[in-house]
């Protein structure tokens, strides 16, 4: 969407670790929110307070409120961008339930997400990356960026790892924008794709950029057992309904008003306790997704996808049969802190890094708080995308070209050589299986001391591990080991800030809950947390959340 | 169980020529390939290349033969491919290593075909409106995750590397029966040429190949009536 704003206006790259058309976004399904009113009454203003609470009011309400206004035209412009919406009787964008979604400040569930059938993501990757072929974007495919340069406090430009050839590469650029997508792959039962390593976070947080709020992290409760692959919202939106081993819809216990509709942390979370009390099916830590009593029509126009992936990958059919679920690691709600220009900060000051920008689920703005509402990561990308792509032309108009520093390419160098010629005794696949089931185990939806500080001195040992790691492949072309390698040293820095984050927030709030902790402490903890990687070790600051119309309240639904 | 692998395998640094490696792995047969592909990777042979993301059918990145048809790794199970299973790179492109291929061709008939909506009127204030039954007549032509299996199963690209393509062509579809597109005549035109769907003999390997179940040679089938009617 950044791209889609400057292209044609000035001198535009957009690297891109896969084909861009491979991106995550392609798998997002059930839509995009926005108070477009087309199948009932709806505000701005409504989703933005389902936007504060769902945050467990952790987030930054001006920049909600300015996500949930400005997600109306977003999708006005999508769906003039060709965008193939499903479609009311009227002919308008069709809307459906999603979780957290309410009418009139959380009295009943609205239907707000604007959806294309279950492929919702897949539509949206595919009408951006037309707009770029119209408008003759320079795509540079297979391009891994593996250091940011930043010289005199801004950014100047980025090196990045050419997959067909090994070579590297260095661009000098005005101004960049980081949208490299999340980092699920820390855990071992995940919705996210294999590329999904924290790149852009990781690679910013070693040249000393902060990362904000990582301690949480959100499961969707959702995923195919044992796969993780997910299963949208949009099935308990249609009417689906979470069943325990005795048949019971269970959520009527821990959220009587939205049920099966309550945001995803009550969901995950109330499904570790049934689990824990011997309820889930088998005794099991899974439970059944019921969409037995739903019209065959429904699955099949609204759901075609979930539908299929039931059939290919369990071998039922969830028009006949419930289906096997789990909760899977979907989200980090933190990131590389931004404004509301996706112009990335560098403290708790809110001291902008010139040149340097994020959008979507690698930035942090925050509008997620400390759980995300579904949807409303297609209403970031696209909005602060979109922000971020105004903000940078008007930069690149304005600035002359930033000197490079001395030997820009040099630490990137030193990282790749390293690897293609490390040969210790430790495996990467070992070492990466080892730290997502470590995390599972210990950092997860449920949390306490004693577990996390066991993964921090886990991490301490992995890190070790890493330093005598090999690497086999010595080739330069598409050396994929070389790239999962140095994707595995991300993971377990990432890992680190999750941890360290969720040992030193006492409380629980959103997704990260502390068994020891149980209640939220708004006096001590309604603020922000920025981790910094520094040459002593991790070093946390806080910075205070953004209050306007809305004052923190019991969270219940 | 376990299973044989026999994998396709060059290496431009040391191979002339490509050549057939065999692994003998431990699967589930609920895995997908694409897991036990990893399996190779991670605990056997490090070197081994192929492209992978999302793992559940969606990206299009590991699209490959399969006992000689092409599938995509993650979309099918170690139960239904049996305990031998031969893998190589699609068919009618250049291997770069392995299991990895040079798309740029492909991509460049995708941008021939002009993919994006050419409205031809200013944007309302809303959305514009298209009935469902509009909306229904491209629908299955806006499934496709461009992984090149049709167009690498169809023996016209094999004879004729200058042809659309079973792919182009969807791509083409899914915006020629677009009520809100007003660029008919030119994508018309497109598609009508030398190189265009006449080259297609309705031979269906696209269908049996499309991981998405979209009925390609269908939707060929009305671009060609639409060129011999006129109508859209």
């Amino acid at each position: 969407m950044g791209a889609v704003q400057l292209a044609g206006k000035c001198n535009l790259a957009v690297l891109s670790k896969l084909y861009p058309i491979r991106s995550h976004t392609g798998t997002a399904q059930g839509g995009i929110g926005a108070a477009l009113g087309n199948m009932e009454e709806d505000h701005p203003e409504w989703h933005t307070f389902d936007t504060v609470k769902g945050g467990d009011y952790l987030v930054d309400q001006d920049a909600a409120e300015m996500m949930c206004r400005e997600a109306v035209e977003t999708v006005y412009d999508l769906e003039h961008m060709g965008l193939p919406f499903s479609r009311t009787e009227e002919g308008r964008i069709a809307q459906r339930r999603f979780g957290g979604h309410t009418k009139e400040f959380g009295k009943a569930p609205v239907r707000r997400s604007c959806y294309a059938a279950d492929r919702t993501g897949h539509m949206i990757l595919q009408t951006l990356y037309q707009q770029c072929i119209k408008q003759q974007v320079h795509f540079f495919d297979e391009f891994q960026v593996v250091d940011v340069l930043l010289e005199n406090g801004r950014a100047v430009g980025v090196v990045a790892i050419q997959a067909a050839t090994g070579e590297l590469h260095l661009f000098h650029a005005k101004a960049l924008l980081f949208a490299s997508g999340g980092c699920g792959r820390i855990y071992q039962i995940t919705s996210n794709g294999h590329a999904l390593t924290g790149d852009g976070m990781a690679i910013c947080l070693r040249r000393g950029i902060p990362l904000e709020d990582m301690e949480f992290f959100q499961f969707h409760p959702t995923g195919i057992y044992k796969m993780g692959i997910l299963i949208t919202e949009g099935a308990r939106g249609e009417g689906g309904i979470l069943r325990n081993r005795k048949g019971e819809r269970f959520m009527q216990r821990y959220s009587p008003t939205l049920l099966d509709l309550a945001p995803r942390d009550i969901i995950s979370r109330a499904m570790y306790l049934e689990a824990r009390n011997g309820l889930g099916i088998d005794g099991k830590n899974y439970f059944h997704l019921d969409l037995t009593h739903l019209d065959r029509k429904i699955l099949e126009e609204k759901l075609p996808d979930v539908t299929d992936f039931v059939r290919t990958y369990l071998g039922i059919d969830p028009v006949k049969e419930p289906i096997p679920v789990q909760p899977t690691a979907h989200y980090p709600m933190g990131g590389i802190p931004t404004d509301m220009d996706g112009r990335v900060l560098c403290d708790e000051k809110n001291t902008v890094v010139p040149g340097m920008y994020a959008a979507g689920e690698v930035a942090c703005v925050s509008v997620h708080g400390a759980n995300r509402l579904g949807t409303n990561s297609l209403v970031d990308i696209l909005v602060f995308g979109r922000r971020a792509g105004r903000d940078m032309l008007k930069l690149v108009n304005a600035a002359d070209w930033p000197p490079l520093p001395p030997e820009p390419d040099g630490f990137a160098r030193q990282q790749i050589e390293a690897l293609r010629t490390a040969s210790g005794k430790e495996s990467a696949a070992a070492i990466r299986e080892t730290l997502q089931n470590d995390m599972m185990d210990k950092a997860s939806v449920f949390r306490d001391a004693t577990q996390l500080k066991a993964m921090q001195a886990k991490l301490a040992e992995l890190r070790e591990r890493y330093r005598q790691v090999r690497v086999r492949d010595r080739g330069s072309v598409f050396n994929t080991e070389l790239l999962e390698t140095l994707e595995l040293g991300y993971l377990i820095d990432l890992a680190e800030t999750i941890v360290v984050g969720a040992v030193a927030r006492d409380e629980s709030r959103g997704a990260h809950y502390r068994e020891d902790f149980p209640q939220r402490d708004d006096a001590q903890w309604l603020k922000h947390t920025l981790f910094y990687q520094t040459d002593k070790g991790p070093r946390l600051t806080y910075k205070p959340v953004v209050i306007t119309k809305y004052q923190p309240q019991e969270r219940k639904y | 169980m376990q299973i044989t692998l026999k994998i396709k395998r060059f290496d431009p640094a040391r191979d002339k020529e490509a050549h057939f490696e065999s692994y003998t792995v431990e699967a589930e047969p609920t895995d997908r390939l694409l897991d036990v592909l990893n399996t190779v990777k991670w605990h056997q042979d490090g070197t081994l290349a192929y492209r992978r993301s999302c793992g559940h059918g969606i990206c299009g990145s590991d699209a490959m033969l399969l006992n000689g048809r092409n599938r995509l790794a993650c979309r099918e199970l170690i139960k239904n491919l049996g305990g031998r299973i031969t893998i190589e790179p699609l068919r009618g492109f250049k291997v770069i290593k392995d299991l990895v291929v040079d798309m740029d061709a492909f991509f460049a008939k995708y941008r021939g075909i002009k993919p994006y909506l050419q409205s031809g009127d200013p944007d309302p204030d809303k959305e514009r409106r298209q009935s469902i039954l509009q909306r229904e007549r491209f629908d299955d032509t806006t499934k496709c995750i461009l992984c090149a299996c049709c167009t690498t199963a169809c023996p016209s690209y094999w004879a004729n590397p200058d042809y659309l393509g079973p792919a182009a062509i969807v791509q083409g579809h899914r915006f020629l029966f677009d009520s809100r597109d007003a660029a008919k005549e030119e994508r018309l035109a497109i598609l009508n040429g030398g190189d265009g769907v006449w080259r297609c003999r309705t031979i269906f390997n696209c269908v049996d190949a499309c991981p998405r179940d979209i009925d390609v040679t269908r939707a060929i089938g009305e671009v060609k009536k639409a060129l011999l009617t006129g109508k859209v």
